[in-house]
């Protein structure tokens, strides 16, 4: 391979004047993990909201909770992106879609609601799963004991099926992370933009991917880590996964 | 708004959405799912053969494919395939391969990954009898594999493999990032050349909808059709 190898480049300064090609990727990977976590929130909100509607006994709930998802996970990631970004400005009044376009950040925003909602369908899903896996008798036994519909799903139902899908919410939160590399095209400049730029401005193509790269597997290793923590801690005593 | 909505910039260029993109983005898709299910198979036997040391290689590569995001993936390939073919042909410079072989070879390595961990939970379905069953026949190992357990492992994962390649269909839109012209790059071409984004891009939209809809409709019922009385 006639490659020239420069593995030195990391600290030579980069022409954008924001210090080393090393601070251009930390910043990225700093603005993944923001866009990721801000996404992430979207996602278990109105993945919570659509999941519990979708086991609801209501037909028009459970209609609603099947089309959201439909809709989220029938369509590229990279379409949805480009709905909310070029679309949805074009559609909305005149004033509304022109504030839209002049918010400072529209990117970050525009990635993070797109992502989590792209995201919060899959949420759903899991969810939904979640609490169907519980034995019947769960639900039973709370109206026994008097519970509304309200009271059976935040005392008994949610804080149960939320620890059953731990497992699954940790690889759709690693989904998160890397889903946010799509909003590269809408000018996001996150890590995957940042390892471009510095290819684009430096040739050094492999040692640009290759700290891209390291820093993904960094994010999924502090993440895996992180959620068998968690698991352990917050086990069920008497199932498989307790002690 | 809508009142200004130009259906007319869609009419005109459906021949090259459909016969360069929708072609592109389809052949892309099928060619990938095969390979990725060769080659994520051979990946799911190397899992399970019992030799360590290739168990470890195949989970390293799953577990590394799959902590990369897709994007980052399709620009390691496109700057890193001209120079694994030139080490391979032995030629003097990096050679030029072409957005289509490029991002063929980079979805296949990918969705390998993603493939195999799906042939190896349906290898792992098979009741160990079987194998067992078929080694006091006195079939080998690969005879065993072959006319035992892969068929049957097959069919147990088929839709679930056939959901892996929807996900894949809208997948193969990243190579946006190339400015190859799949569907949705000749639906963003045309957005651009003519000022009709809203156009364009709520139309691929509403195909990539309809097509992923019917697709796992179709799967469910297939689903339906070939689950296995147990």
């Amino acid at each position: 391979m006639n490659y020239h190898w420069n593995w030195q480049i990391f600290f030579e300064p980069n022409p954008t004047g924001s210090g080393t090609y090393l601070d251009m990727l930390l910043s990225g990977l700093a603005l993944t993990i923001k866009t990721a976590l801000m996404a992430w929130i979207i996602a278990l909100v109105f993945g919570s909201l659509i999941g519990v509607l979708r086991t609801l006994p209501s037909k028009a709930a459970g209609w609603i909770g099947f089309a959201y998802v439909e809709f989220f996970r029938n369509m590229p990631l990279l379409v949805q992106l480009f709905l909310w970004f070029f679309v949805l400005p074009e559609l909305l009044p005149r004033a509304a879609g022109l504030w839209l376009k002049q918010l400072p950040n529209a990117p970050f925003w525009t990635a993070s609601i797109g992502v989590g909602l792209f995201m919060s369908a899959r949420v759903a899903v899991q969810l939904a799963a979640g609490i169907a896996s519980l034995p019947r008798g769960q639900k039973q036994a709370a109206t026994a004991l008097g519970l509304t519909t309200a009271q059976t799903y935040r005392y008994v139902l949610l804080p149960m099926a939320y620890r059953i899908i731990l497992p699954p919410l940790t690889s759709e939160f690693l989904n998160t992370v890397k889903n946010t590399a799509v909003a590269i095209t809408i000018g996001l400049i996150e890590l995957t933009g940042q390892a471009r730029a510095m290819q684009e401005f430096s040739f050094q193509v492999f040692e640009a991917f290759t700290a891209a790269t390291i820093m993904y597997l960094l994010i999924n290793f502090v993440v895996v880590t992180g959620m068998r923590l968690l698991e352990r801690k917050v086990a069920i005593p008497g199932y498989i996964a307790g002690k | 708004m809508l009142g200004s909505f130009d259906f007319d910039v869609i009419r005109r260029s459906l021949p090259y959405l459909f016969v360069d993109g929708m072609t592109f983005t389809l052949t892309l898709t099928a060619l990938s799912a095969l390979g990725g299910l060769v080659f994520g198979t051979l990946i799911a036997l190397m899992r399970l053969s019992g030799f360590k040391l290739l168990g470890r290689i195949a989970g390293l590569y799953v577990d590394f494919m799959r902590s990369l995001p897709l994007v980052l993936v399709i620009f390691w390939f496109y700057f890193l395939v001209p120079y694994i073919g030139q080490w391979l042909t032995g030629a003097s410079r990096p050679i030029g391969v072409g957005a289509f072989a490029s991002s063929l070879i980079t979805f296949i390595m990918f969705e390998a990954a993603y493939f195999s961990e799906i042939m190896r939970a349906g290898i792992q379905s098979i009741p160990r009898g079987q194998p067992a069953a078929a080694s006091a026949l006195g079939l080998t190992y690969a005879q065993s594999m072959r006319y035992v357990v892969l068929p049957q492992a097959f069919r147990n994962m088929l839709p679930v493999l056939l959901t892996q390649t929807i996900v894949l269909f809208q997948d193969t839109s990243l190579v946006y990032v190339l400015s190859i012209p799949d569907f949705l790059g000749a639906a963003s071409k045309v957005a651009q050349r003519d000022g009709r984004l809203v156009e364009m891009y709520l139309f691929a939209a509403a195909v990539y909808f309809t097509i992923s809809c019917l697709a796992s409709f179709g799967v469910r019922r297939l689903q339906a059709r070939i689950a296995i009385v147990r």
